[in-house]
């Protein structure tokens, strides 16, 4: 009897450690070789809320690039029917998101389309950001 | 009216300048050209996106 509770409890952590396996995606983090490419400066945040190529172009550092903005463009595409805007307009007002997100180091556009280090105070951004 | 005049005249330098030089220099700028495509997009529907988009970022850490 002892030792079939014992297997349920078991067997309900072990299905509780799946589930949370599965949900974890949700949380993922940044795939390393974006992380530190970001980190390097070598990829910054544009205004039209997608990411570039800061630097020298490699076909490691545009394979990142495209990876992550054809992702982030499907997200924007849905995103932006459900809110009854254009893919243009949800896709800049992300950008002036994703550039006030940076961390200090990280390279991000400037509204005169310059590449800058974020620095300790606010970047600079599109006028029309909020 | 006075847009067909202007062309007009600018046509003639050209053809004056053509005609005069036989030869017209281009000079690329040292500047890059940024095109600005997103002009038409209103503050208004920017304000009105920010809170989803801000939300949407934090969703997809991964990709942000």
């Amino acid at each position: 009897m002892m030792n079939k509770v014992r297997k349920s409890v078991l067997a309900a952590v072990a299905l509780a450690t799946a589930l949370g396996g599965f949900a974890a995606p949700a949380f993922a983090q940044r795939d390393p070789a974006y992380a530190a490419a970001r980190s390097a400066g070598e990829i910054g945040e544009k205004m039209d809320g997608y990411i570039g190529i800061v630097g020298a172009e490699t076909p490691a550092l545009r394979k990142i690039v495209n990876d992550i903005n054809i992702k982030r463009r499907a997200v924007y595409s849905e995103r932006a029917k459900a809110n009854n805007a254009t893919l243009e307009e949800y896709a800049l007002t992300a950008g002036c998101q994703a550039i006030s997100a940076t961390k200090a180091g990280e390279k991000y556009q400037a509204p005169d389309g310059s590449w800058q280090t974020r620095g300790g105070g606010a970047p600079q951004r599109d006028s029309r950001c909020p | 009216m006075n847009h067909v005049k202007l062309t007009g005249r600018m046509a003639a330098a050209m053809l004056a300048t053509v005609a005069l030089g036989g030869c017209i220099t281009v000079n690329a700028p040292e500047e890059p050209i940024v095109i600005e495509l997103n002009v038409n997009i209103r503050q208004e529907v920017i304000y009105r996106l920010a809170e989803d988009a801000g939300n949407t970022i934090e969703d997809n850490a991964d990709i942000f």
